[in-house]
């Protein structure tokens, strides 16, 4: 009977590896063909059988991609923005948040529920009059504008999580602080931020992909071909060479290795994000 | 903290640079649009705007178009929540069975959701390509012997939603599975034990233990997926345009096209407050219906 239960479960162990690697094919597959692509020659983008090892591997289209199209001027593009709005995002969230979690004042109730709603409303309908807004701020085919918009749709659910982690810490420490005669500046700066850098983590990686990869926006408002960031740029590239895929993944890939890297390396403050703020919400 | 006298100001000095900013590009835009709906509103400051009242509202419910992006988008984020909570939490129980590779797989299956709409969206586009070559009519009539002839995605109205709502689902998988996961950490493993001695299969535990135990989190992420479905736009945007002739059209792709293809703002600003109510009710209707005496 006992041999009968080792060979069931070894039975159950194998069919579950194998829907784990069914559901690896799936999900890593598109992406390994992506990568393949880039790596082909114009003529075996649609060869018949597709391949997924490159007969000819070569490295022209990444060539290409960054010295021809201007690609390293829309990565360095992209780059500056989503670092900026990340350094917004962390400091005003943080500040808010501290605000929320640590004072009552009159108004609070009001405006953290306006914040809350906000989550709820799906972004792009504010489009038209950001547009407009924009426009009259002499904001369009600015950076500038591609920033206060994703700094300020970042707002709301990052003071939302970070308040969340703030209230989880122990208050003893800024009554010492206040009790040495520090203001609470200082609680903020010398107590609060140290002890959050896993959430702050958390919120600078949101805000910097979030950026990163926004496209709807920077469509919008950049029509000039200097300003594009790299969303931009790649949808238009296909736009432009309809069936130059390897030249389009060529520059997709670019715009993908920093991200992979950032999640590769940051991965734990990923799931301490999402689980935190999805289980709290 | 309690503050007395001038200290009142403090969490007004914490809040006001943030809220400045989220008050001038959220609140304030979505005050505007509700008056730049009821005008028909002029882009060039050299035209004049006319107050034309709800006639952009009616405008809409009058408009073909507006109908079939409706219908299309219920019937995407119907397709692909479905899809994306099955999937997301057959991806969780398998990954949490998973003693050894459990980090590796549970990386792999959530890296699309952190892939640039745009990247992947185009990335479909090809894999779906109408020609024999491309890779999943290759694998449709060439591996599996499914299909005779290679599919013409992109041609047909019904064929486009392929790779559309697959892609929808693909991407979302990894999202759903690690709420999940995370959920599945609080259900109590001696439950479990009680189940197995009261001679339960593993079916019966799902539903009769696992389920009602993570209750919670099922309702937030179908709540959270639905509006998610509403906000549909880059992949149609980029793999179809809502063609062949509109009829993949969704709200936003419908309301994008109206503002800035057309410049009928006003009428695009009565579209975003329609969609805007529709998420508003369903997620209440959700909420309301589905929560009971569970807070989530």
């Amino acid at each position: 009977m006992s041999r009968n239960q080792g060979g069931r479960r070894l039975f159950n162990r194998v069919v579950l590896y194998l829907a784990l690697l069914l559901g690896a094919i799936i999900m890593a597959g598109p992406f390994l063909y992506m990568v393949s692509t880039a790596f082909k020659g114009q003529v075996y983008v649609f060869e018949f059988p597709p391949q997924f090892i490159p007969a000819r591997p070569t490295l022209e289209n990444f060539v290409k991609a960054w010295t021809s199209n201007n690609f390293a001027l829309y990565f360095w593009n992209s780059l500056r923005v989503a670092v900026v709005v990340m350094a917004v995002v962390v400091v005003l969230t943080s500040m808010m948040a501290y605000a929320f979690a640590r004072f009552n004042f009159r108004g609070k109730d009001t405006l953290f529920y306006l914040m809350l709603a906000m989550m709820m409303m799906p972004a792009m309908m504010l489009i038209i009059p950001q547009f407009v807004l924009a426009r009259n701020l002499n904001l369009i085919n600015k950076l500038g504008g591609l920033v206060v918009v994703y700094a300020a749709s970042g707002m709301a659910f990052n003071t939302f999580l970070l308040r969340g982690f703030f209230e989880g810490l122990p208050r003893e420490l800024e009554e010492a602080v206040l009790l040495d005669g520090g203001g609470y500046f200082t609680i903020f700066t010398r107590v609060i931020l140290p002890l959050s850098t896993p959430a702050l983590a958390t919120v600078a990686i949101f805000s910097f992909l979030g950026s990163w990869d926004e496209y709807i926006w920077a469509l919008t408002v950049i029509n000039e071909a200097k300003k594009r960031t790299l969303p931009i740029a790649i949808a238009n590239f296909q736009g432009q060479h309809a069936s130059d895929w390897g030249l389009v993944f060529a520059a997709s890939l670019i715009a993908v290795i920093p991200v992979l890297v950032i999640y590769v390396l940051l991965q734990r403050y990923f799931v301490q994000g999402l689980t935190s703020g999805a289980l709290k919400a | 903290m309690k503050l007395r006298g001038s200290q009142r100001v403090i969490p007004y000095l914490f809040l006001a640079p943030g809220m400045l900013l989220f008050l001038a590009w959220m609140i304030y835009p979505l005050l505007r649009a509700l008056q730049i709906s009821v005008y028909d509103w002029k882009l060039l400051p050299g035209q004049v705007s006319s107050f034309v009242g709800v006639a952009n509202y009616e405008a809409v419910f009058k408009d073909p178009i507006f109908w079939r992006a409706l219908r299309n988008t219920l019937a995407y984020a119907a397709v692909t929540v479905v899809g994306q909570m099955i999937l997301g939490l057959t991806a969780a129980l398998l990954v949490n069975q998973a003693v050894r590779g459990k980090t590796f797989f549970r990386t792999l299956y959530y890296f699309p959701v952190i892939t640039s709409w745009v990247i992947v969206s185009l990335l479909f586009k090809y894999l779906f390509d109408s020609s024999r070559a491309g890779l999943v009519n290759y694998l449709l009539v060439n591996v599996l012997h499914i299909m005779k002839t290679p599919v013409g995605w992109l041609a047909s109205p019904t064929a486009a939603w392929a790779p559309i709502m697959g892609l929808g689902i693909w991407k979302g998988i990894g999202w759903s599975m690690l709420i999940f996961l995370a959920a599945l950490q609080t259900v109590p493993i001696e439950l479990y034990e009680v189940a197995a001695i009261d001679g339960a299969n593993g079916w019966q535990k799902l539903w009769r233990v696992t389920l009602p135990l993570i209750r919670a989190t099922v309702i937030f992420v179908l709540v959270m997926l639905v509006i998610g479905g509403f906000q549909a736009f880059i992949s149609i945007y980029l793999i179809t345009g809502g063609g062949p002739m509109q009829r993949t059209e969704v709200l936003l792709s419908h309301m994008y096209n109206q503002g800035f293809k057309y410049l009928k703002f006003g009428y695009g600003a009565a579209l975003s407050y329609v969609l805007a109510a529709i998420v508003v009710t369903v997620s209440f209707l959700q909420m309301k219906f589905l929560r009971r005496d569970v807070e989530v």
